[in-house]
């Protein structure tokens, strides 16, 4: 099954570089998509919007680069998700909102990565992120026609899998952990999140959301909350949420952080990681936390990539099968 | 001395990996949507053969190796060194054991061969897919039996052992497939 897939694309790639790298049946299964989830939000009221894709600044996140172009002699930045921007029309009293935009990411090609690629990402006031995952559950068995989904916690299924609990654990217990399982890292890893991140992708993940019934994974390390809030406790939890189907991540989601203090102090240590690795410097972006600063409704948001969901909807094993010119076409 | 970052690296690229020369057989992407991106590299070790799979952050870099694949004639073995003449340019080359390993069971004078260099010294000897030796040792064989039911094992004048139809006989030659060590035909003289 999956050889075959496999060499679909390999047929794909073999067509002169003018044509599509999608099969044009493919790109109809993909505007059917847009049409059904623009039907979705119309029927709870969402609103859809447009933010810019051209910013004066970007995210701070040291595992994320942007790509940066010059305007006017100044150097913006071609947005990596629309998050920011869409948090100020929610601090602006927007209401629900929902997005489908191209994002653009340095240095992301693979059979699930493109350096432009398309994101669904909606906002919910009121929501927290077990009403988010429970509204995008639906979403996913409207588009996809999967069955209702499962819930885990990221402690569970590291215990499943790997009899480790991810709160309280080693960085050598974690290394013992992945040369038990065959995998050899040629790099010294002095954080226990990148440790757990190798090991969620390379045990966990293929495990995940088999048989068409999707997989949220809830409640993160709190060291890996990124823009979700905090639940206070031993230990600590990011109120974030992941959706995994057939074995791949398809979405991110938070009950999101309202305090624009915490927000700064996030993006300082974000700032601190990036100048030890050598990595540009990045404003912070004051538009966004004087937004939170006027005040940030209650809210939860997630993040979807809409050309793996395609992918999903199609069984393709290339993101070229499903995007009309993939970056080796542009 | 050249290198290729992570995401440059390409099927069949020959890398320098823990001091090897290496031949990448897989690179794959890993990046979670929060968190540091990787590489799942798979090679193969052109000295051991041996398929290997490894994790690199995706900024990470490898150093090419300056490996090659000439045609070369296998001259003759003097059971210390085996030696080999370039067909382009007829430059010699000298092979211990080590490095002519399981191909020297096929081999016979004469034969065309792939060498694989490295910085200009040969690491790896290929012999052809198909060769053409004769049955220097078998039990006798059953006159008549063709219908391909039993097999006995041959050795080759080249060294190798294969197993080979009740009807052949000493003195015959056979065509034999080097990947799998499997009788192929009887080959006519």
């Amino acid at each position: 099954m999956i050889r075959e897939l496999v060499n679909m694309s390999l047929v794909q790639k073999n067509k002169p570089t003018w044509q599509p790298s999608a099969p044009l049946e493919n790109l109809q299964t993909r505007a059917n998509l847009l049409k059904e989830i623009r039907h979705f939000f119309a029927k709870y009221n969402v609103l859809e919007v447009e933010t810019p894709l051209l910013c004066h600044t970007s995210v701070t996140d040291p595992h994320m680069e942007s790509i940066s172009v010059c305007l006017q002699h100044q150097p913006y930045y071609l947005q990596t998700s629309p998050e920011y921007a869409m948090k100020r029309l929610l601090a602006a009293g927007s209401g629900a909102i929902y997005q489908i935009t191209k994002a653009f990411r340095q240095e992301e090609r693979g059979h699930l990565h493109n350096p432009e690629f398309t994101i669904l990402e909606w906002y919910r006031p009121g929501f927290n992120h077990h009403d988010l995952m429970n509204e995008m559950d639906e979403l996913l068995q409207t588009v996809l026609h999967t069955t209702p989904a499962e819930k885990q916690t990221y402690q569970t299924l590291f215990q499943t899998y790997l009899h480790l609990d991810p709160h309280h654990t080693t960085l050598m217990e974690l290394e013992k952990c992945a040369k038990d399982h065959g995998i050899c890292v040629q790099a010294s890893i002095t954080d226990p999140d990148t440790w757990l991140s190798i090991l969620l992708s390379q045990c966990i993940e293929p495990h995940l959301g088999k048989n068409n019934r999707p997989c949220f994974i809830y409640d993160f390390p709190a060291s890996q909350a990124a823009l979700a809030r905090i639940q206070p406790g031993q230990p600590a939890l990011a109120s974030r949420f992941e959706v995994y189907v057939a074995g791949m991540e398809l979405a991110n989601g938070f009950h999101e952080l309202q305090c624009a203090d915490e927000q700064r102090m996030r993006f300082k240590k974000n700032l601190a990681a990036r100048k030890s690795a050598q990595l540009a410097e990045l404003a912070i972006d004051e538009h966004f936390l004087a937004a939170l600063e006027h005040g940030l409704p209650d809210c939860a948001g997630v993040a979807l990539g809409f050309d793996r969901l395609v992918m999903l909807a199609i069984k393709a094993a290339h993101i070229a099968d499903v995007i009309s010119f993939d970056f080796s076409r542009v | 001395m050249s290198t290729y970052g992570l995401n440059e690296i390409r099927i069949g690229m020959k890398l320098i990996i823990d001091n090897d020369p290496c031949v990448v057989v897989d690179n794959v992407f890993v990046k979670p949507g929060k968190g540091q991106a990787f590489n799942r590299l798979k090679y193969r070790n052109l000295k051991t053969g041996r398929v290997i799979e490894r994790t690199y952050k995706s900024g990470d870099s490898i150093k090419a190796a300056d490996v090659a694949d000439i045609d070369a004639q296998f001259l003759y073995s003097d059971g210390q060194e085996w030696h080999f003449m370039a067909t382009e340019n007829y430059e010699q080359y000298a092979l211990r054991e080590a490095e002519v390993a399981d191909a020297k069971l096929w081999i016979k004078e004469q034969v065309e061969c792939k060498l694989t260099l490295w910085n200009g010294v040969p690491i790896l000897v290929m012999p052809p897919t198909f060769v053409t030796l004769k049955i220097i040792e078998t039990d006798p064989g059953l006159k008549g039996d063709t219908s391909g039911g039993g097999s006995k094992t041959a050795k080759l004048e080249s060294g190798a052992v294969v197993r080979v139809p009740l009807f052949l006989q000493e003195g015959e030659s056979i065509k034999v497939d080097t990947r799998t060590g499997e009788y192929v035909s009887r080959a006519k003289e």
